[in-house]
């Protein structure tokens, strides 16, 4: 074993609530430079919350995050920098409906960074093809499947190289049928060492991509391990009912 | 045989048609034709002499109408738009810009737009400040403008409502700011929303440009007035009347075949 990759991202005790309602309560999770870290847990539990918040799409009330050791909350950070570290793709791709393919995954290059169209269109062009959607540069996306939707959404988050990538439950509103190409994609970056952190139900492909799952629990982690002790000697009570339910709903 | 009779109710339907018409419009008509007042409006109200004299007259007021519209049409969508963005900006940073957008269309809804255009174009010219224009077409104008523009800026508002939130968040996630992610994200979808709300705003403006008349500026309807109290015969309000009709029917029509063919068109292409 080599020494420890260094930690690229640390949540460090964040609460958040809305209204009444507490989401995240001091949740702490780090995770290393080149690690896939899967989330699970039922729904409602603050997978969601917890990747906007870190994406800093929603404030959150107390705690820090540290992007390599550095805090990105607080009045004197740049947001919109730090979500360019961050790419974040969602459960319903939200794809802009009035712009071809091609024009939603070059948006951030050419609006928010300042690279000319030619660059920006080029490197676009590399990212489609890599994830099999050439052919649809050109498409609007109501035009093509939920999973070419998808596939683009991930390319769009890929555009400016991010460090970490986030993905909250990106197959759930899939067709059976178009949830392989979605996790190939998703294997393909695994594979090239991105740090990901992904929510996600499918509890097969957690124990074949992740180095970590995470079980998380009124707003906190309950239980974290490798995917093959989390998921064949479960500690908790509540997350051994969890994987029951989950394995009798048959997607494990 | 299925077809036959459709024909046969396709004939039947035209007839029905036809004979509801020619009942309802030829009986208003012999109403109001045998009334015993007929002759003395229809010398008065539909005059051939009169109309070939008002017609110059009431057209060359006319024309003034539609630069008011044109200019009303070129200010109202930018005003309009400024206001419905300074309005969904987010952040304790931007509550001034937000509260000035509150007042400004609370205000403008709020004042019946005639009594607007008497106050600004009375009032404003009446005040002599140096540097602001005196004339009342220029104030009729701004009237129109401000009003128009409060309620456009609501319809405006309500479609970039009509927009998820979570394209916002894509937006935001890309880095865009606040400003990029409403301008290159979010208000092309919410204008797309709104084309034909807008549209009939602009019928409806057409029409409301005649208002003008009150400050005096001699438009198509002050100058029928004109020629009314001259003449004492009111021909040149029909003569006026059939002017409007004569922009407004066609622009409804084709406001109308516009919005058919837009819902037409989402149907197809905006099912997910
Ligand atoms: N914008 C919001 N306003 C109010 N409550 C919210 C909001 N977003 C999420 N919640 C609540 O927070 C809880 C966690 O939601 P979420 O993070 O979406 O869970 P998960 O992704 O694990 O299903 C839920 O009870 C949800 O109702
Ligand atoms: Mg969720």
């Amino acid at each position: 074993m080599e020494s420890a990759p260094p930690v690229k991202l640390e949540i460090d005790a964040v609460s958040k609530s809305y209204g009444d309602r507490v989401v995240l309560d001091g949740l702490s999770l780090s995770v290393a430079e080149h690690e896939v870290l899967c989330l699970i847990g039922p729904s409602g539990c603050g997978k969601s919350t917890l990747l906007r918040c870190v994406d800093l799409l929603d404030p959150i009330d107390s705690g820090d995050i540290r992007l390599d050791g550095l805090s990105v909350i607080g009045r004197d950070v740049d947001a919109d920098a730090v979500r360019r570290r961050i790419g974040i793709v969602f459960q319903s791709f939200n794809l802009f409906p009035h712009m071809t393919v091609l024009d939603n995954v070059t948006l951030g290059a050419r609006r928010a960074h300042g690279i000319d169209r030619a660059t920006a269109e080029a490197t676009g062009r590399d990212l489609l093809e890599r994830f099999g959607l050439i052919d649809k540069v050109d498409e609007y996306p109501n035009r093509i499947s939920g999973g070419q939707n998808q596939r683009a959404a991930i390319a769009r988050a890929l555009m400016s190289d991010p460090e970490v990538l986030l993905l909250d439950e990106v197959t759930s509103a899939l067709d059976p049928e178009l949830v392989g190409e979605v996790l190939g994609v998703i294997r393909e970056l695994a594979g090239r060492g991105l740090t990901m952190v992904l929510a996600t139900h499918e509890m097969g492909f957690a124990r074949e991509v992740a180095d970590r799952v995470c079980f998380l629990d009124r707003g906190q982690v309950l239980e974290q391990g490798a995917p093959r002790e989390v998921f064949t000697t479960p500690q908790h009570e509540r997350t051994q009912q969890f994987l029951r339910r989950v394995t009798e709903a048959g997607r494990l | 045989m299925r077809r036959a009779l459709g024909d046969i109710d396709g004939v039947r339907s035209a007839l029905i048609a036809t004979v509801s018409a020619v009942v309802v419009f030829g009986g208003g008509a012999l109403v109001v034709v045998r009334s015993p007042n007929w002759p003395r409006v229809r010398q008065q109200f539909f005059n051939g002499d009169d109309f070939v004299e008002a017609w110059p007259q009431v057209l060359d007021g006319f024309w003034l109408n539609l630069e008011l519209f044109a200019y009303a049409m070129l200010l109202i969508p930018v005003v309009a738009l400024a206001v419905a963005v300074m309005r969904s900006l987010r952040g304790p940073a931007f509550w001034p810009v937000r509260l000035v957008a509150v007042v400004y269309t609370d205000v403008f809804r709020g004042v019946p737009l005639i009594l607007l255009i008497l106050l600004l174009g009375f009032g404003v010219p009446a005040l002599d400040i140096s540097g602001l224009p005196r004339s009342s077409t220029f104030w009729g104008i701004m009237a129109l403008t401000l009003s128009y523009s409060a309620y456009t800026a609501e319809i405006y508002r309500s479609g970039i409502d009509a927009v998820p939130e979570s394209q916002t968040a894509s937006a935001r996630a890309l880095g865009l700011t606040q400003w990029q992610s409403l301008r290159f994200a979010i208000l092309p979808q919410a204008i797309r929303n709104v084309v034909p709300a807008l549209m009939n705003t602009v019928v409806s403006l057409q029409k409301d440009v005649a208002l003008i008349s009150v400050l005096g500026v001699r438009d198509a309807v002050r100058e029928a007035q004109i020629y009314t109290t001259r003449t004492f015969n009111y021909t040149s309000f029909v003569v006026a009347t059939l002017l409007f009709l004569a922009i407004s029917i066609p622009l409804t029509r084709f406001v109308d075949w516009f919005i058919a063919r837009d819902r037409a068109v989402r149907s197809q292409t905006m099912v997910g």
